[in-house]
């Protein structure tokens, strides 16, 4: 019998779990590097010959270089990897929330001031496919 | 004999620690987040904990992909703040008390908790926000007021322990700090929380309901408060919401009959609701008087 992955109906959230850091091992490494000063500045001298030290999968290193930040956790990213490359952008963990929502920074702040986002209508796949959320 | 004598549950938001080293918890977005800690303070002040034992996650700060210990506890003579990202925290390196950490360690292990041991190790806004929080602003150059014993708790790659397992957890340390022969007051927290997720679409998910019913619950009904599976955390309180399974050894740990000392609740700081909670142990309060 396999693993019952209950959370996986959880619209718009990946649940990092062992099969997800399996995927994301490599690229989370390289993020979490960048919590180091000198790591940092030899990653912004040269991304690439910095991200060549990683064997991440050609899109995971694409995701780095693009910054797309779901497509980093789509691809096995964890926020709290990711972060530190937001960091290193001088983008904090609210900006980035805003970034990954695609509120945009400023709506998000303003819907947290409002009491957050409400779980009604936030807790089943199923209604976000009824309202035609992605 | 060392006994535990109350628990302290509090968010550890990192926002509140920079807001803390920046000097700007008077402004309006901060000043309801300290205002309910102010009670706290003075109660920690009055409390003359001689050590706290504190109950954390590091949040891919100081262990990285490599080794995931689900309950790791610092048993090194001292924690320097680590670098997250932006620099260390400029407040205290925290001092354990190593005898007593050495000592639960032996404890705990003899009791089926087969915990990994510490004995060099950085803590994050995990361990240091709390403690920010509860004893005010403190220099690099300052001390903390007591001794701090740190179980750091994997919440960041799913599964986390199980609120039963952290429950049950907190009950071994209890027994374990009953069996150390130092006169010595602890008090334990028990920290991350409470509704908040901070990752992809979902992003900004508070559940003020859920957090409301957590805390009362803490109080009166804390057993079947610790059989909530990880999958109503995750629907309900956000996917970062499972590190209230940490409240759990706090809770553990105490009596079962306590007291509400206080609470506070506020929503945002940052992405996260805070929430906060003191309890004693009743027959503790009887000793006092």
């Amino acid at each position: 019998m396999g693993l019952n992955k209950d959370y996986e109906d959880i619209p718009g959230t990946f649940v990092f779990d062992a099969d997800r850091g399996r995927e994301g091992y490599y690229l989370n490494q390289f993020c979490i590097s960048l919590r180091k000063a000198p790591n940092r500045e030899a990653f912004g001298a040269d991304e690439g010959a910095y991200l060549d030290k990683y064997k991440m999968t050609a899109e995971q290193r694409q995701a780095v270089i693009d910054r797309d930040w779901n497509q980093l956790l789509e691809l096995g990213g964890n926020i709290y990897y990711t972060s530190k490359l937001a960091a290193n952008d001088g983008i904090n963990f609210q900006e980035l929330a805003g970034l990954m929502t695609g509120m945009g920074i400023e709506a998000y702040r303003a819907m947290m001031l409002a009491g957050g986002r409400s779980p009604e209508g936030n807790r089943y796949q199923h209604e976000w496919d009824e309202k035609g959320e992605k | 004999m060392a006994r535990i004598t109350a628990g302290v549950g509090c968010s550890h938001v990192p926002a509140i620690g920079v807001a803390m080293d920046s000097g700007i918890t008077e402004q309006p977005y901060w000043e309801p987040v300290f205002e309910g800690f102010e009670k706290s303070r003075e109660w920690m002040k009055a409390q003359k904990a001689d050590v706290v034992f504190l109950v954390y996650n590091d949040h891919c700060t100081v262990f990285d992909a490599t080794c995931i210990p689900t309950f790791a506890l610092g048993c090194a003579p001292e924690f320097a703040p680590a670098d997250e990202g932006w620099g260390p925290r400029p407040v205290p390196v925290v001092k354990n008390h190593q005898r007593l950490a050495s000592h639960i360690a032996h404890s705990l292990i003899l009791d089926e908790f087969d915990i990994t041991i510490m004995n060099e190790m950085e803590v994050d806004h995990g361990l240091t926000v709390p403690m920010s929080v509860m004893f005010g602003d403190k220099g690099i150059d300052d001390e903390w007021p007591c001794l701090v014993i740190p179980l750091c708790v994997n919440v960041v790659q799913y599964p986390a322990p199980t609120g039963n397992r952290c429950y049950n957890l907190g009950k071994a340390i209890r027994r374990a700090v009953d069996s150390f022969d130092e006169d010595l007051n602890v008090v334990v927290f028990g920290t991350g929380g409470m509704s908040h997720q901070l990752q992809y679409k979902r992003a900004g998910l508070i559940n003020k309901e859920w957090d409301t019913q957590f805390l009362n619950r803490l109080t009166s009904d804390p057993v079947s408060l610790s059989q909530t599976p990880h999958i109503d955390y995750l629907r309900e309180a956000g996917s970062e919401g499972v590190e209230m399974v940490m409240w759990h050894v706090m809770r553990g740990a105490l009596d079962d009959d306590v007291e509400e000392i206080h609470r506070h609740y506020h929503v945002p700081a940052s992405n996260t609701a805070v929430g906060h909670i003191i309890l004693e142990n009743k027959k503790d309060q009887k000793a006092k008087i």
